[in-house]
């Protein structure tokens, strides 16, 4: 019994040339002004040119964009409709404002949703430890217990499973759900750590973190490539600041 | 190697886990370590890879690894674990070969290189870039297997590595070792309770014993065949559950787990389910125990299984818990999934107190079952504390408290050594001589042979085959 769950791209997809520490380099200029700006202009221009590469992380298909994003877009809906409700109206809130909170929440989240949906979590560690002198100890355990992930979500339904074996059912009492969750919940971490466990001595046994300074067969380049995505994502900031600027809609939220 | 008097005690624990080992082993040897479960077989292993130092607990004698201590030669050692799953790092099969090359700080150049010559060793029959998610659990342990070659080790220890496996996918793994320590240059020591299937490709046999110590076995030397119950097959009694075409699709997947499958589950039978790895047959299991509903077809109950029940046209799965429980019992493949309480006594007492007995039936019949499956000196135990076989013995009894008169099991003998594995089938044949209809889910072709009055082979084409 296995569920149908993957990590990372099934095959590359054009995005995948991009070296992931460039994907993350490009938050340093997006951060920044999506920050800073409260206007709906700027983070629109970014929001557009990040819809813009959405093909490029093999996201073109409505149904698989709307698989990886619906917790997204139901959270900047939320975000929006917090603010209609709540917002001051005497510093121009409503609509207008509320919709710009929205895209910059979009705007932000996207590029998250780009790295993943285009990057084998693999060349991720390699590059965080090769470029950005991450921890190998740190970036190669976070991934060996990522693998374990789909399992564990297997692991769930069987507990449930044997729970209603066992003749525990929560029927319609909510309380009895609550604790159902917990207990499934309980017997989920006990699995976890037992599985963790036996993972951490078999990499204990292959060596891993053992003081030897590790090499790394596949390496991490940086290219030219890299550099030009940069390139585009700070020029991306710069039109958005130049539009948002030159139509006057520019506001900075502190200031 | 060299055992001198070698034991070893865990720091939480009051017994001692191996003692008085005396063991030699020359370069080049391939040695097979078996014993019952609890011997401290794994214990051995653990230490012999450098993986039991000071904090893990207390040594005494000595043992060495080409003249050094364990921990010192890690380097030359390489392990391969029982469950796949619990030992790939990497997304991608080339990658996690290169894992432990990559952690003995060897230059990138020469990585590919042994990676390939470690896929080829071990008839790896997919590309570097194969998803290891993708793969069969033969063909992952055949993986685990090139990672630990990759390093040209001297010393292979081997712990358990099919039990997690289907038959065919032992078969691989088996075949694998036996190319990858034919030329002699790797000294091998497996560890595993099924000694037979390992005899054709080791020379010694050396058995530990649970209360200390090691005996070698010469040559010629067979294991002890398996009790086999005595039993006389009854004719079919009240139809209980019947499939008609019933299968199994998982929400969001392309591919059934479970093909469209009659069968036919009357009283007094029992019932055995076999095929390859992925087949439906644990999806087939829990349509029957009324755990999942079918996405095709249907599962139906007859009227001697629905009397009592206040809606009896209900399909089993929609079914109370409370209802199910004294109708269908199931015992799941690994016993930890469905423990719930803190002692063996509550946990027999679970099941009846749940579907309406009163706390003193209750606990009546969590003594009576106590005292006939042998748990009365474990009444106060954790559930989680027991050994694998009495794990296994009380979740069998934990399903058979509230008296269902179906019982279904998932590889009831998976990872079971001989005198359990004879304890668990001597108690299914009790409950075949009271009545009750057995569901076997198994790749275990002994049990089907005890116990079993019709085999279902689950296959693309399935079809039933009467045994």
């Amino acid at each position: 019994m296995s569920l149908p769950l993957t990590l990372g791209p099934a095959r590359p997809v054009p995005l995948s040339g991009i070296n992931p520490v460039a994907q993350l380099g490009a938050l340093a200029f997006l951060l920044p002004v999506l920050l800073v700006s409260g206007d709906l202009v700027t983070p629109s221009v970014v929001l557009a040119a990040e819809v813009c590469l959405l093909p490029a992380a093999g996201l073109a298909r409505p149904r698989a964009l709307l698989a990886r994003t619906w917790p997204l877009l139901l959270g900047a809906a939320g975000v929006a409709w917090v603010n209609v409700l709540f917002g001051d109206p005497a510093e121009g809130s409503g609509w207008p404002s509320a919709l710009a909170l929205a895209v910059r929440v979009l705007a932000l989240a996207l590029p998250g949703v780009l790295l993943v949906a285009s990057t084998d979590p693999v060349r991720l560690a390699d590059a965080l430890t090769v470029h950005w002198r991450v921890s190998t100890r740190f970036a190669y355990g976070a991934l060996a217990a990522l693998r374990l992930v789909p399992l564990l979500a297997t692991e769930w339904q069987t507990i449930r499973l044997a729970r209603r074996a066992r003749g525990i059912e929560p029927g319609r009492n909510p309380v009895a759900h609550v604790r159902l969750f917990a207990g499934t919940a309980f017997a989920l971490l006990v699995a976890a750590v037992r599985r963790g466990t036996r993972l951490a001595t078999a990499m204990d046994a292959r060596g891993f973190d053992s003081g030897t300074v590790r090499t790394n067969a596949r390496g991490s380049r940086l290219r030219r490539r890299d550099a030009a995505y940069l390139g585009g994502a700070a020029g991306v900031c710069a039109l958005a600041l130049v539009l948002s600027v030159g139509t006057g809609s520019w506001h900075p939220v502190f200031g | 190697m060299r055992l001198t008097g070698w034991g070893f005690r865990y720091a939480s624990r009051l017994a001692w886990a191996a003692r008085d080992v005396d063991l030699r082993v020359e370069p080049g040897e391939r040695v097979l370590l078996t014993g019952a479960s609890g011997a401290g077989k794994s214990t051995l292993l653990h230490a012999l890879a450098g993986l039991l130092g000071p904090d893990e607990g207390e040594q005494t004698g000595t043992m060495t690894v080409g003249g050094q201590p364990p921990a010192r030669a890690r380097s030359g050692t390489a392990v391969v674990f029982q469950d796949p799953d619990a030992q790939l790092v990497m997304t991608r099969a080339g990658d996690d070969v290169a894992f432990a090359l990559e952690n003995a700080g060897m230059p990138p150049e020469l990585i590919w290189p042994a990676v390939d010559e470690a896929l080829a060793a071990v008839g790896f029959p997919y590309g570097r870039d194969r998803a290891t998610a993708a793969l069969s659990g033969g063909q992952k342990q055949r993986l685990v297997l090139a990672g630990a070659l990759a390093g040209r080790p001297g010393l292979l220890l081997l712990d358990e590595p099919t039990a997690q496996l289907d038959p065919a996918g032992a078969e691989l793994v088996r075949g694998a070792v036996a190319r990858a320590v034919a030329a002699r240059g790797t000294t091998l020591l497996v560890v595993d309770h099924d000694a037979a299937a390992w005899l054709p490709l080791v020379d010694r046999v050396v058995e530990l014993h649970p209360d200390g110590g090691a005996v070698e076995h010469g040559a010629g030397w067979a294991p002890a065949p398996l009790r086999m119950p005595v039993r006389t097959p009854r004719a079919p009694g009240a139809p209980l559950l019947r499939a008609e075409a019933a299968g199994f699709t998982h929400r969001g997947s392309a591919v059934a787990a479970l093909p469209p499958t009659d069968v036919a589950v009357p009283a007094g039978r029992t019932l055995a389910v076999t095929g390859p790895n992925g087949a439906g047959k644990s999806t087939l299991a829990l349509l029957l125990a009324a755990l999942r509903g079918p996405t095709t077809g249907r599962i139906s109950a007859g009227s001697a299984l629905t009397a009592g029940l206040p809606r009896p046209g209900r399909p089993p799965h929609r079914w109370r818990a409370d209802h199910l429980v004294t109708r269908v019992g199931t015992v799941f493949q690994h016993p930890e999934h469905q423990f719930l309480t803190g002692r063996v006594r509550d946990e027999l007492a679970l099941g009846p107190l749940r579907s309406g007995a009163g706390d003193d039936a209750a606990h009546r019949r969590a003594e009576e079952l106590m005292e006939r499956l042998g748990l009365a000196a474990l009444a106060e135990a954790n559930p989680f504390t027991l050994s694998g076989g009495q794990q296994r013995r009380l979740s069998v009894a934990t399903a058979l408290a509230t008296g269902p008169s179906v019982l279904v099991l998932d590889e009831p003998t998976f990872g079971q050594d001989r005198e359990t594995w004879g304890e668990l089938v001597a108690l299914l044949a009790e409950q075949q001589d009271d009545g009750r209809a057995l569901v076997l889910v198994t790749h275990d072709d002994a049990v089907v042979t005890a116990l079993a009055d019709d085999v279902l082979t689950l296959d693309p084409a399935a079809q039933r085959v009467p045994a």
